[in-house]
């Protein structure tokens, strides 16, 4: 008890800090330790090893904090800014669609197209392209199955390349002989010496240098394919052929810049090559983007390309914006239509509520605080069970209580209607509305708004009143000047914990709060664990964070954070 | 010296043990996660028990199904999968399957064939509506009503929920579009062919949202399966939509004055799907389990304990009577022909490109 009004009055025992100040202080020349160095920077260095010592004390419980609890709320926020799947799924097409200008009107050019095949190719391989799907579907409606489909058909379309080269000679269906004319002389050595039964990894593949040069298109499909047999699918690369991108893309080389230099390899499959260079020519070839529009009309809607270009970039503002009911669109942020807002209002009323839950907790706290600090201790204690006993109920049992007495047909209403205090056809609607939540809420957080003002209201000395009742003033008046002001650090405390455990609660709101009645929280875990779009369910948590911290700071600097005692 | 020498190589020694133990420990234990209560129980009865008894592999049940796509997403994530077979609705599955984090199956090889020789894929037909799922059962959203509460005329049509007039009081109804925008369209004169037609274009949205608005003040909105049926048996809501093998142990098991409502029942498959990622061992467990428990048999068995059909073709003629209550299942079928005149299947294309921005809609309307 003393400890407390001793704190501002008492003398504070001197520190080292003091002795630091003190040297600052004096400013006529330095004074100077035993060993002849500056006493100020001799305290600072004995002041430095005690602060790294006290570092080191806590420094396994300050890197538990940090790896789990830190780490991974900070890991979780940075989804909310987070968009690399986009370039990462679609590099070729993101890359060329970067220079496509949508006000134009006119759809990307034939490249875009045959850049969206190979990476819609090579993602559906990966089984990436759905999981894309999904995360464009959050921002255009229909994308999902788009890319869905698009992945089923799309292996059909650069067959008509394979088709060709395969007609033309068989040396072109064999995976064996790519690997001869793909892989560098010492990788074909490692893996003539490796053997597949051995358990040993497979030699990893190796390009060589001069056909990378002559065919480079060829050469990257053809590392990526070997790329993924080896390290994904963990096949031998000699038993599996080729793509068809890969193909498609060798049409691309023997006809491209670098066609005149076929007649001069004289590598593996040489003279297969230079057939191959001077057959294309009549190979009958593949419109991309027709037969993208084949398979979805869709591929020719601008919103669809739009919305592409617009996410490309790694970070987006979009998960941000969505959180505050707006949208990205190709002329800036927009406020969404009137019918798809939702945040603004859930956001408001999280507010509203957590405050009439704070409210009414002070409202009924207050009075139990005091009874609690003014009798016996032994009463006291007993009392004090009671306060506690819902910390020892499980939290949906509680809920789901309030559930049983609120309903319409529920314990309240059945005994209203029995007093005849409302008619029988007019019941109370008590539950699955606001009224519903904050009662069963203002329950619930009742004990954290009790236990910090029965703890400050016990410090207070009782003769204080006594002695201002000696000196005239009424009950009222002793209560309210002398009592209530120093029972208000506990009246802080307790707002500050109902509040803050309340702007996030979660569960209680789900069972008894109907659609008026829910939080942000609810939606924040719908979008976690239902429509399972983590990067808006991050931007909500992230603005629910920051208007949490403005409050406090905002509270700090009203009342005053040292205002505040737990006990 | 000597100690430091010691304490390693014991270190290391329990090391090898228990890395030794653990990977005997995988072959002989699984954990399969499901939904818990009766529908668990009909699982354990049918599908676990004999599987440990043949086996003699422990299994670990697991109640986290509701979610089960976020949970697997960061398991995923962590890279360390701690489940080996899931069971979950179609709509997840085939959200799973996008997202790469369940397995490919391929019926026809790792299934068991139909006692005549037909094939897995013949025999699940048309249900198998994704590449990672194995359907188990088929279940029904559908309507049930207090007979005591709606006088003479029990409903008998869906459009029952839009008639305040004739059957006064609440309603409880699903708190997400789902159902609720076809049933509303229904109602408000659409043809059930053209539905999704409809729900497709921003009026048919407002269209339904409209009807639904209609009832707005009378509908108390659900989000777990056990509300509708306590709120049925408290006379809380004079008919609410939910799952129909809730309402029959609602009606049979607890013998609660409610009738089934089956039109417009919107038909729904649970099933399997094994994580992506698992070790060897485990895949081959998980897959080992699952031959044995969508065999024929064991989905007829399955209908002994909760009145969910099953999803083989094969299976439907062995459906036998309820464990317990002794009387016959199939009359209790969502599939049985005299409750399936009118019915709906769940259009999972349309909802996977729909849901996130009807969702939104349908929030913002709920939040009005």
């Amino acid at each position: 008890m003393s400890d407390v009004t001793d704190a501002t009055t008492a003398n504070q025992a001197p520190t080292p800090d003091d002795a630091a100040r003190l040297a600052d202080s004096k400013k006529a020349g330095p004074v100077l330790a035993a060993d002849g160095t500056p006493l100020k920077r001799s305290l600072n260095r004995a002041l430095r090893r005690q602060k790294l010592r006290a570092l080191m004390l806590v420094a396994p419980l300050l890197i538990f904090v940090l790896l789990t609890f830190i780490a991974p709320i900070a890991d979780m926020l940075f989804r909310s800014v987070e968009n690399q799947i986009v370039s990462e799924t679609l590099p070729r097409t993101t890359d060329l669609l970067g220079d496509w200008d949508a006000d134009a009107g006119a759809l990307p050019e034939a490249p875009v197209y045959k850049a969206l095949y190979e990476d819609i190719f090579i993602a559906q391989e990966r089984k990436e392209h759905t999981r894309l799907g999904s995360r464009l579907n959050y921002e255009l409606t229909g994308v999902s199955s788009l890319f869905r489909k698009s992945g089923r058909k799309v292996e059909d379309m650069g067959e008509v390349y394979q088709d060709q080269f395969e007609d033309l000679d068989e040396f072109w269906e064999k995976g064996e002989n790519w690997n001869q004319m793909m892989g560098s002389d010492d990788w074909l050595a490692d893996h003539a010496a490796w053997n597949e039964d051995s358990g040993d990894r497979q030699p990893r593949f190796e390009l060589r240098d001069d056909i990378a040069e002559l065919l480079p298109e060829t050469a990257a499909k053809y590392e990526i394919f070997a790329n993924f047999v080896q390290v994904e699918d963990e096949d031998n690369l000699y038993t599996e052929d080729p793509w068809a991108v890969v193909y498609s893309a060798l049409y691309d080389d023997l006809t491209g810049p670098n066609a005149a230099q076929i007649a001069n390899y004289s590598g593996f499959g040489a003279d297969k090559l230079q057939a191959a260079a001077a057959a294309v020519s009549e190979f009958e070839t593949v419109d991309f983007a027709a037969a993208f529009e084949d398979i979805d009309k869709d591929w020719s809607s601008m919103d669809v390309w739009q919305t592409i270009q617009m996410y490309s970039p790694k970070y987006t503002s979009g998960y941000f914006l969505n959180a505050v009911d707006m949208q990205k669109t190709p002329d800036g942020p927009a406020l969404r239509d009137e019918n798809e807002r939702i945040y603004g209002t859930l956001f408001m009323r999280t507010m509203f509520m957590s405050l009439m839950i704070t409210g009414s907790c002070i409202l009924l706290g207050y009075p139990v605080g005091w009874i609690l600090a003014n009798l016996p201790a032994r009463t006291a204690n007993l009392l004090m069970i009671l306060v506690l006993l819902p910390f020892w109920t499980s939290l949906l049992v509680r809920t789901s209580a309030w559930k049983v007495m609120l309903q319409q047909q529920g314990v309240i209403n059945d005994t209203l209607v029995w007093l005849g205090v409302v008619a029988d056809d007019s019941r109370l609607a008590l539950i699955n509305n606001q009224t519903g939540t904050i009662i069963a809420m203002t329950h619930i957080l009742l004990p954290f708004m009790i236990l910090p003002l029965y703890s400050v209201m016990q410090t207070i000395p009782p003769t204080y009143l006594r002695a201002a009742k000696s000196l005239g003033a009424t009950n009222w008046t002793a209560f309210w000047r002398v009592y209530f002001p120093q029972s208000v650090p506990g009246i802080g405390a307790g707002s500050i914990l109902v509040f803050i455990l309340s702007i996030g609660y979660y569960i209680t709101p789900e069972i008894v709060g109907g659609t008026t009645g829910t939080f942000i929280s609810n939606r924040i875990a719908y979008h976690i664990s239902s429509s399972l779009n983590w990067g808006l369910a991050a931007a909500l948590g992230t603005i629910l964070l920051a208007v949490v911290l403005g409050l406090y700071w905002a509270y700090d600097k009203i009342v005053g954070i040292d205002n505040v005692k737990l006990g | 010296m000597k100690l430091t020498k010691t304490i390693l190589a014991s270190t290391a020694l329990t090391a090898v043990a228990s890395m030794a133990s653990a990977e005997a420990h995988m072959a002989n234990e699984m954990t399969i996660v499901s939904w818990g209560g009766a529908y668990s129980n009909s699982q354990q009865q049918a599908y676990h028990n004999p599987y440990m008894e043949m086996t003699g592999v422990e299994i670990i049940n697991d109640e986290s199904s509701a979610e089960a796509v976020a949970k697997l997403r960061a398991m995923n994530e962590a890279g360390n999968v701690t489940w080996d077979v899931v069971d979950v609705v179609a709509s997840d599955a085939i959200r799973l399957c996008d997202e790469g984090l369940a397995m490919e199956i391929d019926p026809d090889e790792m299934l068991a064939d139909a006692p005549d020789g037909t094939s897995a894929e013949d025999d699940f037909g048309d249900l198998l509506v994704s590449d990672c799922f194995i359907p188990q059962i088929v279940y029904s959203t559908t309507f049930g009503y207090r007979t005591d509460m709606v006088g003479d005329t029990p409903p008998t049509s869906v459009c029952a929920v839009f008639d305040t007039e004739t059957y006064p009081g609440k309603r409880a109804l699903e708190k997400r579009p789902i159902n609720n925008m076809e049933w509303a369209l229904l109602c408000d004169g659409v043809a059930k062919e053209d539905v999704y037609d409809v729900l497709e274009t921003e009026e048919g949205q407002q269209q339904a949202l409209d009807k639904l608005d209609t009832i707005k003040d009378d509908v108390i909105w659900w989000s777990a399966g056990a509300d509708t049926p306590q709120l049925l048996a408290d006379g809380e809501i004079v008919m609410g939509s939910t799952y129909n093998g809730r309402l029959f142990s609602l009606i049979e098991e607890q013998d609660q004055p409610v009738g089934m409502l089956w039109d417009a029942q919107v038909f729904d498959l649970d099933g399997w799907i094994i994580p992506a990622g698992l070790s060897d061992e485990r895949k081959a467990r998980a897959l080992d389990y699952i031959k044995f428990a969508t065999d024929t048999q064991r989905l007829a068995d399955q209908a002994k304990y909760i009145s969910y059909g099953p999803a083989r073709k094969s299976s439907a003629p062995l459906v036998g009577k309820h464990a317990e209550l002794g009387i016959e299942m199939a009359p209790h079928m969502p599939t049985d022909p005299e409750n399936a005149k009118n019915t709906f299947l769940y259009n999972y294309e349309f909802w996977a490109d729909y849901r996130d921005d009807i969702d939104a809609k349908f929030q913002a309307w709920l939040a009005q």
